[in-house]
């Protein structure tokens, strides 16, 4: 039983996993945005940035979290180059 | 004036009928009159739970139809002076009460002067009303009279994000500040990194702790007997149990060091994160 104790432990145990999901779940719950949403927010987002700037849209990550009680909504999105600007009209 | 506090979790079976039971036990035992209400109505509990199941003659649907007074339908406890029980029916549905009608009730539970085996006649300290699962009418009903909620959660994802969402209906009910018991606490395994601890789940609902009780197999057989297990000193549980009815009534009692009973392990000291009290 040690043994195994000890083994699982390395492995970090499922607890990290089990917070880690029920923070996520609980953010979109609170902020009553469902994860497809924000997924559908994420690829109008792209549509908007990518007009502006070249962006890695594989690298993008978009989240809520929660960080000392305040909601933010934390997108970190690569940026390969900028874009040339088109002459105001 | 009594008070009325509410058990309710969201999730179902995670501990709220028997932390309504030890608690009363607990509570009569420190002196208090209590009345333990059972809001489950459809499936009715908590009678098998303290072992009264054959002494129920009226229910709660009876006193709000009128067909008996409330003083008829409460039950006395046999073992614990000063504990009264008011039975959910059994075969009505959550929609015979309403949650107007169940404010009331607990509102005539306070206003009830009744003299107890030893001839002490008084008023109710407590009233403690057992929820049923769920965020529907049955859910409302229970938290209609209540002045304060206990909200009963296991370390499982699925029972914290219940209680994450009963917190919010709290609040916009105006029940603020609900206090948390966690049940089936497995020290070990918190130990072990495979089940969330106190810190963890308290970290996440940010609310205030009001008890630990740990996953005890004396339970199981409390419930055989119909005696809960505040009264067994062997258990764990109970221990926890009563130190949550002296938190209840505003005692200052340091939550207990769960690893005691773990031995093989026990040398870690308690890693439960404390907070609070
Ligand atoms: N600390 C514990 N250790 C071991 N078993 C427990 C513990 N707490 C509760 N149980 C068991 O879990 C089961 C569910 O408990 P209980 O009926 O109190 O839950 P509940 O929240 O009232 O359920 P429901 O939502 O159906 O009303 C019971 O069999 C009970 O004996
Ligand atoms: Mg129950």
């Amino acid at each position: 039983m040690g043994f195994l104790s000890r083994l699982f432990r390395r492995e970090g145990g499922s607890k990290h996993v089990a917070k880690e999901r029920l923070q996520l779940v609980l953010s979109h719950d609170r902020m009553k945005l469902p994860p497809a949403l924000l997924e559908q927010m994420k690829d109008e987002l792209i549509t908007v940035i990518s007009s502006y700037i070249e962006i890695d849209e594989a690298g993008i990550n978009v989240e809520l979290t929660e960080r000392d009680d305040e909601r933010q909504l934390i997108a970190s999105i690569p940026v390969i180059g900028m874009r040339k600007r088109r002459a105001r009209q | 004036m009594g008070e009325t506090l509410v058990i309710t979790s969201g999730k179902g079976g995670v501990g709220k009928t028997t932390t309504t039971a030890n608690i009363g036990v607990a509570l009569a035992d420190l002196g208090y009159r209590v009345a333990l209400l059972d809001a489950d109505i459809g499936l009715r509990n908590l009678d098998v739970v303290l072992g009264l199941e054959n002494r129920i003659v009226y229910d709660i649907v009876d006193v709000v139809d009128g067909f008996c007074r409330l003083k008829q339908a409460l039950i006395r406890d046999k073992r614990n002076e000063g504990l009264y029980l008011l039975p959910a029916a059994q075969t009505k549905d959550k929609t015979s009460v309403s949650p107007e009608q169940m404010r009331d009730i607990t509102l005539q539970l306070k206003e009830l002067n009744i003299a107890t085996e030893s001839g002490k006649a008084g008023y109710f300290d407590f009233i403690v009303v057992d929820s049923p699962a769920g965020i529907e009418q049955g859910f409302r009903n229970a938290i209609a009279g209540a002045d304060r909620a206990l909200i009963v959660t296991t370390p499982e994802v699925s029972a914290v994000r219940d209680a994450d969402r009963i917190i919010g209906l709290l609040e916009a009910e105006e029940i603020s500040r609900p206090q948390l018991i966690v049940n089936r606490i497995r020290p070990g395994m918190v130990r072990s990194g495979d089940m969330m601890g106190i810190e963890d789940i308290i970290d996440i609902l940010a609310v205030e702790l009001l008890g630990v009780i740990p996953e005890d197999d004396r339970i199981l057989v409390g419930t055989n007997r119909g005696v809960p297990v505040v009264g067994d000193s062997s258990s764990r549980a109970g221990q926890a149990f009563k130190n949550v009815a002296r938190r209840i009534v505003g005692e200052e009692v340091p939550l207990m060091k769960l690893d005691a009973s773990e031995g093989f392990f026990g040398r870690l000291g308690y890693l439960l994160g404390i907070r609070g009290r």
